[in-house]
């Protein structure tokens, strides 16, 4: 069923792609079109392709992927989930941040066959039934973000930021580091948070939003 | 990217073999490489993906230091306990490297194997003797704000871009190896990079069916730990100059003290003679310029980066007077 589920995000984004300039869009994927295909019974026999468990927002995947597929393209190529976006695909700009096993990781450095039976969250399943996560209630709140581009990586990246607090993770700016709790101030939200980078500049109403998600007083 | 086969190596052995094939790349955070290889600096044609084997322990040894698994997370080595408590430079330097998703990624092995950030390296479209030996050397002519002022050659400027090497460095941890006969191999870490000479192309004393297992630091050394990193912007960007010092001092006089460099060289920049100078001194300005010199024999500039050498002056002044409260 969940396969099927990634077939048909699939399908639809292979007849949008033939609507279009299709030539040019598929050679920008990098991937040779066998490996888009690779929902087909015939997928797994096709020479040079790897068979990928991914376990995205709680359900299960089977891909066939050219081993190149980095877990970025496999999300937005292959199962549709476009809101894990391509910034700088260098690990620069934080804009693909999802959470690999709940740790928060730049989704276009890393190959999905690296992930075989891992567990993957994008931005598409914090949400809970249509209820928005805090963080994501937060950012809407206190106007975290203007074109919106690289939102939801920092969203996921605040989230699993969060998570690294809570079990007393220091950073570069805490002063002791042997202190089992260091408290979640401005300066170091801003440490924890470089690895996402906001062109609109929206930083001070996004560091708002996590002191809000993490209870703080903003 | 170029076309590659994947391998996930269910035994260490087989790694190391595998990894002694011409093309074959041993994959962990995978963090440069892939950086690399979307470039096409990199293009194996077969990738060794290590990350399943048990290498991600981080355990007490019997002499009182800790051993440190190669597929260690670099954000689960500075966030362990006896990391922040005991070793804290090599906390701060993880800390400093990077950013937190990279961290979450990167492991300790890989860490050590990464590639220079020199500009010309990673355009395939200019020369480099690192990425294409006998194509010349780009830098030497060009931009070379970040590059090294010391243990250079003509041939290459390029600076090894780790904070956690430089802290290892000024702890004397050794790295632990094996190959393909599953025979293993202890390196200390002054001895794991090489200087560019006229092989820029060969970054480090590894044979090529060797793998990094472990890194294993000494006891905790006495004496306050600090790693200070100055760069073109607060956080997520690389060393211009990183110190990381081991100083025991008491009342303004220093008992011994260690110092690594970051930023300046090819490789963690260590200079026996300048600590040698610091031994029973007092941090005063007088002891502090007799230091540097020491450190910097030998350091010149290229254009571009000769900021570096009155910035090396002045970062480890500053880390002497953190280090003694003067």
């Amino acid at each position: 069923m969940d396969e099927n589920k990634g077939d048909r995000f699939r399908v639809r984004r292979r007849e949008v792609l033939t609507a279009g300039a299709a030539a040019a869009a598929v050679c920008f994927t990098g991937l040779p079109v066998v490996a888009q295909e690779s929902g087909r019974p015939d997928a797994e026999t096709a020479p040079g392709l790897v068979t990928v468990d991914l376990q995205v927002n709680g359900q299960p995947y089977v891909l066939s992927l050219d081993p190149r597929t980095t877990l970025l393209d496999a999300l937005r190529e292959h199962l549709a989930l476009t809101g894990s976006k391509k910034g700088c695909d260098h690990g620069q700009c934080g804009a693909c941040t999802v959470l690999l096993d709940g740790r928060r990781i730049n989704s276009c450095l890393t190959l999905a066959v690296m992930h075989d039976g891992q567990a993957v969250t994008t931005i598409e399943g914090l949400s809970d039934s249509g209820t928005l996560h805090p963080m994501q209630a937060a950012f809407i709140e206190h106007d975290g973000f203007q074109c919106g581009y690289c939102t939801s990586g920092q969203i996921c990246s605040a989230t699993g930021m969060l998570d690294e607090s809570r079990a007393g993770m220091s950073s570069y700016v805490t002063k002791n580091l042997a202190q089992a709790r260091p408290e979640l101030t401005d300066v170091e939200i801003r440490e924890r948070m470089s690895g996402n980078i906001c062109r609109c500049a929206a930083y001070p109403n996004i560091v708002a939003a996590i002191k809000q998600a993490a209870g703080l007083p903003t | 990217m170029k076309s590659f086969t994947y391998e996930r190596a269910d035994t260490l052995a087989r790694a190391a073999a595998a990894s002694a094939k011409p093309g074959t790349k041993v994959i962990a955070g995978g963090t440069n490489l892939l950086d690399l290889m979307k470039l096409q600096v990199e293009s194996p044609s077969q990738l060794v993906d290590i990350n399943r084997l048990p290498l991600d322990k981080i355990e007490d040894t019997p002499e009182g230091g800790l051993r440190i698994g190669a597929t260690v997370r670099n954000s689960d080595l500075a966030a362990d306990p006896r990391v922040r408590r005991h070793y804290g430079v090599l906390s701060r330097a993880l800390l400093a490297g990077a950013s937190a998703q990279l961290r979450n990624k990167a492991t300790t092995g890989g860490n050590l194997l990464q590639r220079t950030r020199c500009y010309y390296f990673y355009d395939v479209t200019k020369p480099c003797n690192k990425r294409n030996p006998g194509s010349g050397c780009a830098a030497l002519g060009g931009f070379n704000r970040v590059h090294a002022i010391l243990g250079a050659s003509d041939q290459c400027i390029a600076t090894n871009p780790s904070d956690m090497a430089v802290a290892m460095r000024a702890l004397d941890a050794s790295v632990e190896t094996v190959n393909a006969k599953g025979e293993s191999r202890v390196i200390p870490i002054a001895e794991l990079h090489r200087l560019p000479g006229n092989t820029p192309q060969i970054e480090t004393t590894l044979k090529a069916d060797e793998i990094i297992t472990a890194v294993t630091l000494p006891p905790p050394p006495p004496g306050v730990q600090i790693y200070r990193k100055v760069r073109d912007r607060a956080s997520y960007a690389f060393a211009l100059v990183s110190v990381a010092a081991v100083v025991e001092a008491s009342g303004g006089r220093i008992r011994s003290a260690r110092l690594a460099f970051g930023g300046l060289a090819p490789k963690p920049w260590r200079v026996p003679q300048a600590e040698e100078k610091l031994a029973g001194a007092s941090a005063n300005a007088d002891t502090i310029n007799v230091v540097a010199t020491a450190v910097l024999d030998g350091a010149r500039g290229y254009g571009s980066n000769d900021f570096k050498i009155p910035l090396t002056r002045r970062t480890l002044r500053a880390v002497l007077a953190e280090a003694t409260g003067t």
